[in-house]
């Protein structure tokens, strides 16, 4: 079985986000960029799948600018096989993503398709559940268990009250939640490896996909800034505050 | 423009969330729910009291039982030849569902609006809530996610919607559901509690949280939530975070003890009425959004807390 694991180049999570002065976007200039969190769960979840066995190849794959190589080169270094770069300046929404993953899957024809809930910077939390609904295949969003067995995969979810698992045919769609796995890092010799690893470069246009975008973004702005309060000085000072509130047992 | 509006319930009554989405939908036009499940009679009776609702689509097969998006989708996709605008409450159902009907009916959906500015224009978190973003769509129908803190619930009693059954759907075959292990607890649920109790990593184990935090919600009626740091050190379940990739909370009042306040937490959490801080480290950033700080050792500070409140 194969697996297609979709990543994407983000603003790296550590970094606090600036938006811009002119309100039109995040500012992404000279910061450090890395793998969305989600999606390195994924690639981990599909080469742990590898080596039990259980997949026999895993292909990275990333819409994005040439820099989004760097990004499948991580990939390629944690353990995926090969690449394929779709290449585009255009920042592309869920739906094209979803209907140019959609065509990949039609060639590659993988078992699983593994993604990251959702990416830190749009946090839209759309793509896999879009790709699920183009292929007509199974769903198993916010992951934290996956075990595949024979035809079908049972895929255990992180819920609002708990858990909840879900039995799904096989081929089927999985989103990762954070507490699915530990993603290991690359080492040095795998780096290395990755380098010479294959990695296709494709356009959105060789999928007959159109990225125009559907949703305009009108302008971005900073959240509503939240004041500091006061310090108290004892726990009776809070209790008294609280009161007057009207908090109490 | 006519609105349809996924109703999550339990089976008996419909959760909180539902009612922010109603609310968010009644901005846009009139206000159609639909209530999907097997024996969902009364909920739908139910849901047919929220003011404003004008009808109630029930389609009550055992299919749609535990939400699966493979049956649910296309059952909503098929009632959206009749409406404009589908909107479902931004919980972890209403997540799975929405952008599986988006993907059918061809549109983008905008997911977690916290405004609706204009008849397509929507204003929405993006980088965790460290920006805001306005957005206008241009699809010719509209499927959007609702964020419940950021919407009044709509009242539950007064409304006389039309109860209609829908025979559209079943089972697509491809998925089933397993089982769930669902935390019960005699409290508050976390998005929609007046008060929470949060604890963070300072704590140092499960036995403290139990000993430290649960006696002071206990005390106050609260919820329990947790840091991620504190979930991820195993002192309680996932369920219980609060933060960007946890629950999105806004309660009246939200204690933070012994949280130092990372980014991934506060945006979880700042959109509370009144934030109260407690934490022996004075420069932990918590105090920043904090309305009353108090510079203390948790575990001597939180029991006095709780028996003099």
């Amino acid at each position: 079985m194969k697996i297609l694991v979709p990543v994407k180049r983000v603003l790296d999570y550590n970094v606090k986000p600036r938006v811009k002065a002119d309100g039109t976007g995040v500012d992404l200039a000279n910061v450090k960029m890395s793998m969305n969190p989600f999606d390195e769960i994924s690639v981990e979840e599909a080469i742990r799948l590898k080596e039990k066995g259980v997949a026999t190849e895993v292909v990275a794959v990333s819409v994005g600018p040439a820099k989004a190589q760097e990004t499948l080169r991580t990939a390629l270094a944690m353990g995926a096989d090969r690449a394929i770069l779709v290449q585009t300046d255009d920042a592309v929404e869920p739906l094209a993503l979803a209907k140019i993953f959609k065509a990949i899957a039609d060639a590659e024809q993988p078992g699983l398709v593994i993604l990251g809930k959702q990416a830190i910077d749009d946090d839209n939390n759309q793509t896999g559940q879009m790709l699920a609904a183009l292929t007509g295949w199974a769903q198993g969003t916010f992951a934290s268990a996956v075990n595949v067995e024979g035809d079908s995969v049972n895929v255990t979810r992180e819920v609002d009250g708990g858990l909840e698992t879900v039995k799904l045919k096989l081929p089927a769609i999985v989103t990762t939640d954070l507490r699915l796995n530990e993603p290991r890092y690359a080492s040095l010799p795998n780096i290395m490896k990755a380098k010479s690893k294959p990695l296709d470069t494709k356009s959105p246009a060789d999928y007959g996909v159109d990225t125009a975008p559907r949703v305009k973004t009108v302008k971005v702005s900073e959240p509503p800034v939240r004041s500091a309060g006061v310090k108290v000085a004892d726990v009776d000072e809070l209790v008294a505050k609280l009161k007057a509130m009207g908090v109490h047992s | 423009m006519k609105t349809l509006v996924w109703v999550e319930h339990d089976g008996n009554a419909v959760k909180d969330a539902t009612l922010a989405a109603v609310t968010a939908a009644s901005k846009l036009g009139e206000v159609h729910l639909l209530v999907a499940g097997e024996g969902v009679d009364g909920v739908a009776k139910v849901a047919a009291q929220i003011v404003g609702v004008g009808k109630v689509h029930v389609a009550d097969n055992a299919a749609f039982g535990h939400n699966l998006p493979e049956n649910v989708a296309p059952l909503v996709a098929e009632l959206m030849a009749s409406h404009d605008a589908f909107v479902a409450p931004a919980t972890t159902t209403g997540k799975n569902i929405a952008p599986r009907v988006a993907a059918l009916l061809d549109v983008m959906q905008i997911s977690e609006i916290l405004s609706v500015e204009g008849p397509k224009t929507f204003t929405r978190p993006i980088y965790a809530g460290n920006a805001i973003a306005t957005v206008e769509s241009s699809d010719a129908k509209l499927v959007l996610t609702v964020r419940g803190t950021a919407f009044e619930k709509a009242a539950t009693s007064g409304g006389s919607g039309a109860v209609e059954a829908v025979s559209a759907g079943g089972d697509a075959g491809i998925s089933s559901f397993v089982g769930a292990e669902i935390a019960k607890q005699d409290r508050p649920e976390l998005t929609s509690a007046k008060i929470i109790v949060s604890g963070g990593r300072a704590l140092g184990s499960s036995e403290k949280y139990e000993e430290v935090i649960v006696p002071l919600a206990d005390k106050l009626g609260a919820a329990l939530g947790a840091s991620r740091a504190a979930v991820d050190a195993g002192y309680v379940p996932n369920d219980y975070q609060v933060g960007q990739t946890g629950k999105i909370v806004a309660p009246e009042v939200y204690f933070a003890i012994g949280i130092s306040g990372a980014i991934q937490h506060l945006a979880g959490m700042k959109d509370s009425k009144t934030i109260v801080a407690i934490n022996k480290d004075e420069d932990a950033p918590i105090f920043q959004v904090a309305d009353f700080g108090l510079v203390a050792d948790l575990f001597s500070a939180v029991p006095e807390l709780t028996g003099k409140i």
